[in-house]
């Protein structure tokens, strides 16, 4: 049995995900970072995008997270964000037409890209 | 019916109305306590991490950043009063306030200006009476606060936080609040938030004797620091506004507890003298019967003579 590494994902309002993981994939703003068990410990900054999380039981969890922070040690791994969803949970039809009402109206970049990380989390599942 | 019977029947149908109302108001209080105390523990994870994290940036780098240092001499200081857009709830908001002033008139005994923000109708109400300035002021999601309305609060103390003293910026934050203690103790609070003294929030931290490891910061530590620290912040806020929202809904109840039971006891002293009055009023009808009925006799009597 490969070694785990437990990881807590949570959003500012309630806790999203926890279970144990073999690696995690998340997008710090210096670029992707892969996390596996006996990892050094890092705390980073992560960018809006989808995080994947491959369980121990062999299955995927993907979320799209907006902004927030990675932090490891102790084979413990905490993923924070202000927003995230897993993309079991996210309404694609209302994540299209979101994307394209912020595209309309060109000022609103940052929903903009909200709209396109959830799109990208349910596209990777 | 006597006119005094009625006036009690009468009363006595008002505040049975007004204790079905008081009632129905503890009663939403309550199952907004239980929601609000949810909300709390929802976010305790996500402040829980941050305090770590916070607390792994500030002792595992030597990192300088506005936020944590310390001005020599404070001039400026911002104090954030969290109260409540509606009443009824008891010494709640008038607690929040005092607190608030009592720490508003030691800073400026410390020599220091003040600018006041205040969260909900209440307080600003308050100072708007009394013709105290005001410099933001935020109402509408006292009862039920979300993350986005906490970032909205904290977005201007941070960047007043980070303009320098000289040009209308602040030196230190303070926040007053209604901690949630327990479902009967609520406490008005006061404390510093900003500048943040890293010792403060490393005791905070549950576990004791856990040896920090030392990370690897991604990018770098000042880049994690300038993302932390604002987060934190508005944590802070986002708790502050929660407890704040439960302490309020608790408070309501018993409030509205003692209004109900005191509705109670105006019922029954008025049934009381309601029967009363109907009493009297049957012991005058009979006596005047009596009285009649022996004028009549008497008058019989006389005429048989």
């Amino acid at each position: 049995m490969a070694a785990e590494l437990h990881v807590e994902l949570v959003a500012a309002d309630r806790s999203v995900w926890s279970g144990e993981a073999t690696l995690v994939v998340a997008r710090t703003t210096s670029g992707d970072i892969g996390v596996m068990p006996g990892h050094q410990p890092l705390l980073g900054v992560l960018e809006s995008g989808p995080v994947t999380i491959r369980t121990s039981g062999g299955g995927t969890v993907v979320a799209a997270v907006h902004g927030g922070f990675i932090s490891f040690a102790d084979d413990k791994l905490s993923l924070l964000a202000e927003i995230a969803e897993l993309s079991d949970e996210i309404d694609v039809q209302r994540a299209e037409r979101a994307l394209e009402r912020a595209k309309s109206e060109a000022d609103d970049a940052s929903a903009e890209r909200r709209a396109d990380v959830r799109l990208r989390a349910v596209a990777a599942r | 019916m006597g006119a005094q019977l009625r006036v009690y029947k009468r009363r006595i149908k008002s505040v049975t109305a007004t204790k079905k109302i008081t009632k129905a108001m503890e009663m939403i209080a309550a199952s907004r306590v239980v929601k609000a105390q949810r909300k709390v523990a929802a976010s305790t994870p996500y402040a829980t991490e941050l305090t770590r994290a916070v607390t792994a940036v500030g002792t595992g780098s030597n990192t300088k950043h506005p936020l944590t240092t310390e001005a020599e001499t404070a001039t400026r200081t911002a104090v954030l009063l969290l109260t409540s857009d509606r009443g009824l709830a008891g010494a709640f908001n008038s607690n929040a306030i005092k607190a608030a002033e009592q720490l508003t008139a030691r800073l400026e005994a410390e020599g220091k200006e003040v600018d006041t923000y205040i969260v909900g109708r209440r307080g600003l109400a308050h100072y708007n009476f009394r013709e105290r300035k005001v410099v933001e002021s935020w109402s509408g999601f006292t009862d039920e606060p979300t993350y986005a309305d906490a970032k909205k609060v904290a977005a201007p103390l941070i960047e007043a936080i980070e303009k320098e003293t000289a040009e209308g910026g602040v030196d230190e934050l303070h926040i007053v609040y209604t901690e949630f203690v327990s479902m009967m103790t609520q406490t008005a609070i006061d404390g510093r938030l900003l500048p943040l003294s890293l010792e403060e929030v490393a005791e905070e931290k549950p576990a004791k004797g856990e040896i920090l490891p030392l990370y690897d910061f991604e990018p770098s530590a000042e880049d994690v620091l300038d993302a932390l620290l604002p987060r934190y912040v508005e944590s802070r806020i986002y708790n502050a506004l929660l407890q704040s929202a439960a302490s309020k809904h608790a408070a309501t109840r018993r409030a509205m507890k003692s209004a109900t039971d005191n509705a109670g006891d105006l019922i029954n002293s008025l049934s009381r003298l309601a029967n009363a009055a109907r009493q009297a009023e049957i012991t005058q009808e009979i006596s005047e019967i009596v009285g009649g009925t022996a004028a009549l006799a008497d008058a019989t009597a006389g005429s048989d003579k």
